[in-house]
């Protein structure tokens, strides 16, 4: 059984339907890459999932769950946790206070502190400002924050948004170190990206989404082979 | 002395109007719409306080009932006519809030009918101090409101659930991805708001002793100045603006020249206000998204 379980999805604006009937799954312990150009339907798919904007149609089922209709904040306390597209994290408080936010659904003290000294170790930047107000840190900051607030809700699924999206190339690397990092300690990554080149290189399979349709999959290496992938979306 | 004494009685009556305008504040910065029947909930209080101390003597306790009653209708309102229109234009919950008021109004004309009541709830009488003199109600007024706004602002910086009211007014969206209730979060914002006039509306009581359908009106509307002059959804801009507009109408009041313009000045420091700083004394820009 897949970890996440997307069905027949469609999502509308209006009269304008965004997300035409997507269908895709996530297993446990994957890496899985969504790529596609702007205005595809990622950011609004990334949306659904997480339960920010109503579906017209199709079925999110979670650990065998139906989260379909849930609210996000009971979607968040089930396991699974968003990194939003332009990180989101909240400018006035600081970057202890954010970390305490994206622990908001735990209860344990300890374990709250152990993934706190985890993110502190990983990003010494963090802890080194963790008084000073979010909204004062560098982009690249702001995205480390964004990703360690993520973790902080000790989550089994994590979905990414663009992650990489207005960083320098430095950052995107270490965005996609923690992503490797984030696997490797069990949990399972989704990740929508512009970014093909990386997202494919670090992703166990991806889906290629066109105007509100997926038109590909595969795993990540036999899409960055790919002729169609190479012109379309690696600049190649 | 006479300036020293027109200075805490601006201050009190300033604390009351703080009080008020932290509801239309709070809930501007986190449910994103003006409540306008904000001010009738001072009424409900004034009502409920008249009942219960007419019954039981013990001003104390009408007092905490009108708080718990405020709380209700405060939170019921707002599951009943806000909540559904969640998502819906401002004009349409604008609307509503103003319909609300009538409601709760003409609701308070059917029981209690239209003519003003007199509620005097104590003779505590007056400090003097050599030329010096402050009804002792000044000084519980201005103790209270000022340890009300110090426990509220404790309460929104040290606590969980005070910095996840912050992270809901700074953004929706985000807050709800990080397993925050936004629904618990208005009802705990509507609930405090609600309080914070029952406790205006008692002290109210205590410096006008008359309570009628429209006490909430006035009251109401110079607590919603005062927190636009001090920025509105900004929790310290509601308290600074509350104090101030409280000053400078003593101050007026105290000036006979001035006194009978002593309203109009104080919508003219709105007016001003809003041209040479739009967004209030503490009020921040609204960041663009990038």
């Amino acid at each position: 059984m897949a970890l996440l379980e997307v069905e027949g999805l469609e999502v509308s604006y209006g009269l304008i339907k965004a997300v035409k009937g997507v269908s895709f799954t996530v297993e446990k312990g994957e890496i899985v890459a969504l790529i596609g150009a702007n205005g595809a339907g990622k950011t609004t798919i990334m949306h659904a999932i997480s339960g920010l904007i109503p579906k017209a149609a199709g079925k999110v089922v979670y650990n065998g769950e139906d989260i379909t209709s849930l609210a996000p904040h009971k979607i968040t306390a089930k396991g699974i946790s968003q990194v939003p597209e332009g990180r989101r994290i909240f400018q006035e408080l600081t970057v202890y206070e954010n970390l305490v936010m994206g622990a908001y659904t735990r209860k344990s003290k300890k374990e709250f502190k152990d993934t706190l000294s985890y993110v502190y170790d990983r990003f010494p930047i963090l802890k080194e400002r963790k008084n000073q107000v979010a909204g004062t840190l560098s982009g690249g900051e702001q995205q480390m924050l964004a990703m360690s607030r993520a973790l902080m809700s000790h989550p089994d699924l994590v979905l990414l948004d663009e992650p990489s999206m207005g960083l320098s190339p430095l950052y995107v690397n270490t965005v996609f170190d923690v992503i490797k990092e984030m696997n490797a300690d069990g949990k399972t990554v989704f990740v929508v990206e512009q970014n093909a080149n990386k997202a494919l290189a670090v992703a166990d399979r991806a889906y290629v989404i066109e105007t509100g349709k997926i038109t590909m999959t595969g795993t990540g290496e036999e899409l960055l082979k790919d002729e169609r992938i190479k012109a379309a979306y690696l600049g190649e | 002395m006479e300036f020293l004494t027109t200075f805490i009685n601006g201050l009190s009556l300033g604390g009351v109007y703080a009080l008020i305008a932290l509801g239309y504040t709070m809930v501007y910065g986190i449910a994103k719409m003006l409540n306008f029947a904000h001010g009738d909930i001072i009424m409900v209080g004034g009502y409920t306080i008249m009942v219960f101390f007419n019954m039981t003597g013990l001003p104390l306790a009408a007092a905490g009932v009108a708080v718990v009653f405020c709380i209700v209708t405060g939170v019921l309102i707002e599951k009943l006519a806000y909540k559904p229109l969640r998502g819906a234009s401002p004009l349409a919950v604008l609307i509503t809030a103003i319909g609300v008021s009538y409601l709760l109004e003409s609701l308070a004309q059917i029981i209690f009918g239209s003519d003003h009541k007199m509620v005097i709830l104590n003779h505590w009488g007056t400090l003097e101090i050599g030329a010096f003199s402050v009804s002792y109600n000044t000084i519980v007024t201005l103790s209270s409101a000022i340890a009300i706004m110090i426990a509220l602002t404790l309460f929104v910086n040290r606590t969980k659930v005070g910095k996840a009211m912050l992270a809901v007014s700074e953004d929706r969206d985000a807050a709800s991805l990080m397993g925050i209730s936004v629904n618990n979060i208005i009802t705990i914002t509507f609930a405090i708001g609600s309080a914070l006039a029952a406790v205006a509306g008692a002290f109210y009581i205590l410096k006008t002793p008359d309570v009628s359908t429209t006490m909430g009106s006035m009251p109401g509307i110079k607590a919603f100045t005062a927190a636009v002059i001090g920025g509105i959804g900004s929790i310290p801009g509601a308290m600074l603006g509350g104090l101030l507009l409280g000053i400078i109408e003593t101050a007026c009041l105290a000036v006979p020249a001035l006194a009978p313009f002593a309203i109009a000045i104080e919508f003219g420091l709105l007016i001003i206000i809003l041209l040479v700083k739009p967004t209030g004394i503490l009020g921040k820009k609204k960041r663009e998204k990038v």
